[in-house]
């Protein structure tokens, strides 16, 4: 499976990734089930791109990204931040380590304290780790809240009194406070409205070239992901089923979920008809996944061996990964 | 560059709007809806005149809560008692005064108590779930198992009947209530998004729960914190009415009441349990409109 092979500007690893959440049923919490939420992964992503990942809800994108930081604990598996397991530190190395990785969230609402003001929220990080405290966390918070396209005089509101957008510029603005290296962005503009979806991410991208930072896009938004990726990851029902640089996705899906999903996205000319391909039947369930490819149930090109084994995730083409039985 | 130029704009026009803007905090915006709500300030008013008779009492009456005039017992209101006296011939109204002391620091400590407990034990529950969780909320299941009026007569006839000792039973047997509260908003404030953010920061969890979580839980404590000062103050009346809470010769409203037992002051003497009766009455109906105004301004629901 570990075809993947780090090479030197790899500034994470996923090996192998697995995260199943018990399912706890009768008197006694005895555990009947697992909730395969992430099964199998392994990716690379180089120091300074974007890593895209796209998929349905539910297809545990956002569980890979929590994972990744160790905000869930892994089931199985390994991740590698700059060649040291991020799963194998002590709780001080965890927390030293929380500097360089951060999170930005999708809802703009439940992610900030609403009984914080702006700068508490984002200087609290700063202070708890000893970088900044009094004048200089203040002077550090209003930099880092301008960078992201707030007033300095915010500083002293509330979270309530922002718009969705500024919202999601403080959430911006707390994690990048402590200057990480890696951020994983969980769809951070599905909450938004369009305009304020180009503003937000022309943002990141903005801060991308002036921090030298390294992102994990998660998003459902397949346009939003061709926006801002380097690379993009296309995942179905917990596993990553193609991994591949944007053009060459766009232009060459090899995987039948990816070639559907690419079918599905509108056309601004309503004349200039696409042929698309529409899937059967909805998603299985996560806890009951199908034998084999776990997209043979909806696959247009499904053949017996699909059922039976589960494809390898290999490179077809230079840095083009697949996990399909007809790509040989 | 892009920093450079941000930096420039900002210098031709440094902090625009900030003086002009008035911040409203969380609270400011409670206070507000507060202040509109009528009955509440009733409640609020009244009780803070209340605590300012109890507070200035030495300087409102000319007379000792414990001065005894053999020469003048059981006497009617006139001009020089106000309320007339009891049976040793003591001022009835600074009594009243004095036992309005006891009875609001009896209302306020024993909460105080509830509180401590019922907020740490409660946050602890709520925090780190799972067995300590199922260990502290069976705790508190047995501690309301508890009648509270045996248990609190045996404590008070083992210690002694005593004002410190009526708090510690009140504030001993009172906590669970509190505690599931407590538990109960964190457990939902646990799974906000906010707290996930807290932990990829790398915040430690004492700063987790002071800061983040007992905040957003105030709301709830506050109300019933309002209520319980009522009820302890309720409590410690029915104490010292059974003559288990404060001892005489210190005044409270319940054990002034305690003159109520006889028929004959029923039937002639009004003044010696009206005015303790309608004290009590007053100040936990106020607590109750204040808690119940508490209720509505906190609640994010009504926003407006």
């Amino acid at each position: 499976m570990s075809e993947i092979i780090a090479e030197k500007n790899d500034l994470i690893v996923v090996e192998n990734l697995k995260k199943y959440f018990p399912i706890k049923s009768g008197i006694l919490k005895r555990t009947v089930n697992y909730v395969r939420a992430v099964e199998n992964i392994s990716f690379t992503i180089k120091e300074g791109e974007t890593l895209g990942i796209v998929g349905e809800s539910g297809c545990g994108k956002s569980t890979t990204g929590r994972t990744l930081l160790r905000l869930l604990e892994k089931t199985e598996g390994d991740v590698f931040y700059k060649g040291r397991s991020v799963y194998g530190m002590s709780k001080e190395e965890l927390r030293n380590l929380r500097t360089e990785m951060q999170i930005v969230f999708q809802d703009p609402y439940s992610s900030l304290n609403p009984r914080m003001t702006v700068g508490e929220i984002v200087g609290e990080a700063l202070s708890e780790h000893g970088i900044a405290r009094g004048e200089k966390n203040v002077e550090m918070v209003k930099d880092i809240i301008e960078r992201c396209g707030l007033a300095p005089y915010h500083i002293r509101r509330y979270p309530h009194e922002f718009s969705g957008g500024q919202r999601q510029r403080i959430g911006i603005a707390r994690a990048l406070a402590l200057n990480p290296k890696f951020v994983v962005c969980d769809e951070p503009v599905s909450a938004l409205d369009v305009s304020i979806q180009s503003q937000v991410l022309n943002l990141l991208m903005d801060l991308q070239d002036e921090m030298g930072l390294t992102y994990l896009f998660i998003s459902h938004d397949l346009s939003v992901v061709k926006h801002i990726s380097d690379r993009i990851g296309v995942m179905y029902l917990g596993s990553m089923v193609e991994l591949a640089p944007k053009e060459e996705l766009y232009k060459n899906p090899l995987h039948p979920y990816t070639q559907a999903l690419l079918s599905a996205i509108p056309l601004p000319d309503p004349r200039n008809r696409r042929k698309r391909i529409i899937l059967k039947g909805d998603i299985p369930s996560p806890a009951n996944p199908p034998s084999g490819c776990r997209f043979h149930t909806r696959c247009p090109h499904v053949m017996e061996q699909c059922k039976a084994e589960v494809p390898e995730f290999k490179e077809a083409a230079p840095g083009h990964f697949v996990a399909c039985h007809l790509v040989k | 560059m892009i920093k450079e130029d941000k930096k420039k704009k900002q210098q031709v026009d440094p902090n625009a709007g900030a003086k002009k803007e008035d911040v409203m905090g969380p609270w400011k915006i409670i206070w507000k809806r507060l202040l509109k709500n009528k009955l509440a300030m009733v409640g609020l008013a009244t009780i803070i005149v209340v605590a300012l008779l109890a507070i200035f009492a030495p300087y409102l009456t000319p007379h000792s809560p414990s001065a005894v005039n053999m020469a003048k017992t059981n006497a009617a209101p006139d001009n020089v008692n106000l309320l007339g006296t009891d049976d040793l011939g003591r001022d009835y109204l600074t009594r009243l005064f004095y036992g309005g002391r006891i009875s609001l620091t009896v209302g306020l400590v024993s909460t105080s108590i509830r509180l401590l407990i019922g907020v740490t034990l409660g946050g602890i529950a709520g925090f780190y779930g799972k067995r300590v969780d199922n260990f502290i909320m069976r705790l508190a299941d047995i501690f309301s198992c508890f009648p509270f009026l045996p248990i609190a007569i045996t404590v008070v006839a083992l210690l002694g009947p005593s004002i410190y000792n009526v708090m510690l039973v009140i504030g001993l047997l009172g906590w669970p209530g509190i505690a599931r509260i407590v538990r109960g908003e964190i457990l939902s404030l646990r799974e906000r998004e906010f707290m996930e953010a807290a932990t990829a920061l790398g915040i430690s969890d004492f700063r987790k729960i002071m800061k983040h979580l007992l905040p957003n839980t105030m709301a709830s404590i506050i109300v019933s914190a309002t209520i319980g000062i009522a009820a302890a103050i309720l409590t410690e009346s029915a104490l010292s009415y059974l003559g288990l809470g404060v001892a005489p010769p210190t005044p409270t409203w319940g054990n002034m009441l305690r003159s109520a037992e006889n028929q004959f002051t029923l039937r002639f003497r009004w003044w010696l349990w009206i005015p303790p009766g309608l004290a009590i009455f007053i100040v936990v109906i106020s607590l109750n409109l204040l808690g119940d105004g508490l209720r509505d301004a906190l609640d994010p629901r009504l926003k407006q």
